[in-house]
């Protein structure tokens, strides 16, 4: 029963950037098809590095990544997963890197093998959807940081994925920008994972939130998102609030 | 940043077909390059004004730029009449001014503006990313036009980027000086800034393969030749022919 809804399936990953101090030490993780997935975690935890040897743009020293069933492990085979997986970058300036809006939400389906047409029209009706009409001609680097970040979010969408991985996708937008891709997200049928620091966007846009610590990702219980989520030292221990 | 100031207008030439202004451009400049005569010159330089008019552009903002390269001129300018071979002109203390080196300069400086007003009128009056992609049109070498479209894209965020670091400096009180100090601390700056832009290219290089990115660019946009572009082609190929030959004629 697992095995036809297990999308991503990592097994024992050790990784590390400098000799002896590991950053993912025997990661272990799973993701079902559905589940909304919401990760914190210190900066310089992983997080990010989680992502990217998911996406195969970094590889493990050892341990075995499944995605959709099939073991990965050469860049032939992760040509396939980013076909079907999306990833948002952290820095949107990262991933815009078309001159024009409509050019960049087009170079996924153009890479994907679509026709100029098809691109286009890809491209336009994914940034209607986005509430982006108008932008198809903006120039991307005068985009505002808010902007920028939705165009992104409309390079990935555009390519049609099963799975999200976000970046912190709420970092550095203000309140309105905020609330609008929370909304863009909440309306995805897509399993997804997002990477935040910010406990009030996840609990609206997942259903569970692990933590990263230690190169391990754990699921954290005093982070199960309920009504009224807060956070502060010792949360996890049982306590009381006075007011 | 890189402001496209005579990008975006309604004139004729604005509309022409990147294409069609990209090789003619390219021939002109070759021709002009090469001719040495002054009345295939000064046809040229007519040329140009005819084609800048046509462009209907702003004569201060195109003024101000010819003054920009003509101030390189200048130098040539003040050494060229006094280190040429030939018949004396005029004499300044112990230097000679020649007839040739003074000729000499005009050629240049005729040549140069025609080019300069020529490509004025028809590269610059075309958006940056259009012309990258009608010299792939034209078949140009991928690489060469990725470089060209990623240099006019990143310029911007490595500029920010140094202006961030400036700043930084400055606001913890850093004044250049002809000192150590000040040589090291510019000299981290460029240094971090490497850095930086090498740390950029690889997550851009990420992203793209996030994105399906194997080495092929593909683009959006497709180009249509209208009659106007054949008969402006055929006018601009002729004008061309017109110069050769008179260029011909003189040195034969």
């Amino acid at each position: 029963m697992e095995g036809n809804t297990l999308i991503i399936n990592l097994k024992d990953i050790s990784f590390s950037y400098a000799p002896d101090t590991p950053v993912l030490d025997k990661l272990s993780f799973h993701l079902h098809r559905g589940e909304r997935i919401g990760l914190v975690g210190p900066n310089g935890s992983g997080k990010t590095t989680f992502f990217y040897l998911v996406m195969g743009l970094l590889r493990p020293s050892s341990g075995t990544i499944e995605v959709f069933g099939k073991q990965v492990q050469a860049e032939k085979d992760f040509r396939d997963v980013r076909k079907r997986i999306g990833l948002l970058f952290q820095d949107a300036d990262d991933q815009l890197f078309s001159p024009t809006v409509l050019e960049d939400v087009a170079f996924g389906p153009l890479n994907l093998g679509k026709s100029p047409q098809e691109a286009r029209d890809i491209a336009m009706a994914t940034l209607t959807k986005l509430g982006l009409l108008g932008f198809e001609d903006r120039i991307t680097y005068r985009l505002s940081g808010g902007e920028k970040r939705l165009v992104s979010l409309a390079t990935v969408l555009a390519m049609d994925p099963e799975v999200l991985l976000l970046d912190e996708p709420t970092n550095g937008l203000d309140e309105d920008t905020e609330e609008k891709i929370t909304d863009i997200l909440k309306g995805l049928s897509l399993s997804c994972i997002f990477i935040s620091h910010n406990l009030d966007f996840l609990s609206k846009t997942t259903d569970r939130i692990y933590a990263m610590a230690n190169g391990k990702i754990f699921l954290d219980e005093a982070l199960v998102p309920h009504s009224h989520i807060h956070t502060h030292k010792f949360g996890r221990l049982p306590h009381e609030h006075k007011s | 940043m890189i402001e496209e100031q005579f990008a975006s207008g309604e004139s004729f030439v604005h509309h022409l077909d990147p294409r069609m202004k990209i090789i003619t451009a390219f021939i002109y400049a070759v021709v002009v390059a090469l001719s040495s005569g002054f009345p295939a010159l000064l046809a040229a330089l007519a040329v140009s004004l005819v084609l800048i008019t046509l462009a209907r552009l702003s004569m201060r903002k195109v003024l101000y730029r010819l003054v920009v390269v003509n101030g390189l001129i200048l130098f040539l300018w003040i050494f060229l009449p006094f280190t040429y071979q030939g018949e004396a002109w005029f004499t300044l203390g112990p230097l000679h001014a020649t007839r040739e080196g003074i000729a000499f300069a005009i050629q240049i400086t005729v040549k140069c503006n025609a080019i300069l007003l020529a490509l004025i009128a028809l590269l610059a009056t075309t958006p940056i990313v259009t012309l990258g992609h009608a010299m792939g049109r034209l078949r140009v070498p991928d690489i060469l036009i990725q470089l060209f479209l990623f240099t006019y894209r990143y310029i911007h965020v490595i500029f920010q980027e140094y202006d961030r670091l400036r700043n930084a400096m400055k606001a913890r009180g850093f004044v250049p000086r002809t000192n150590t100090h000040t040589y090291r601390s510019y000299a981290y700056l460029v240094g971090m800034l490497l850095v930086r832009s090498y740390d950029r290219a690889e997550r851009i290089h990420k992203a793209m393969l996030c994105r399906g990115f194997r080495g092929k660019y593909h683009t959006l946009s497709q180009f249509s030749v209208t009659r106007g572009d054949v008969a402006y082609f055929m006018v601009m190929v002729s004008v061309i022919l017109g110069m050769v030959l008179i260029q011909w004629k003189a040195i034969r």
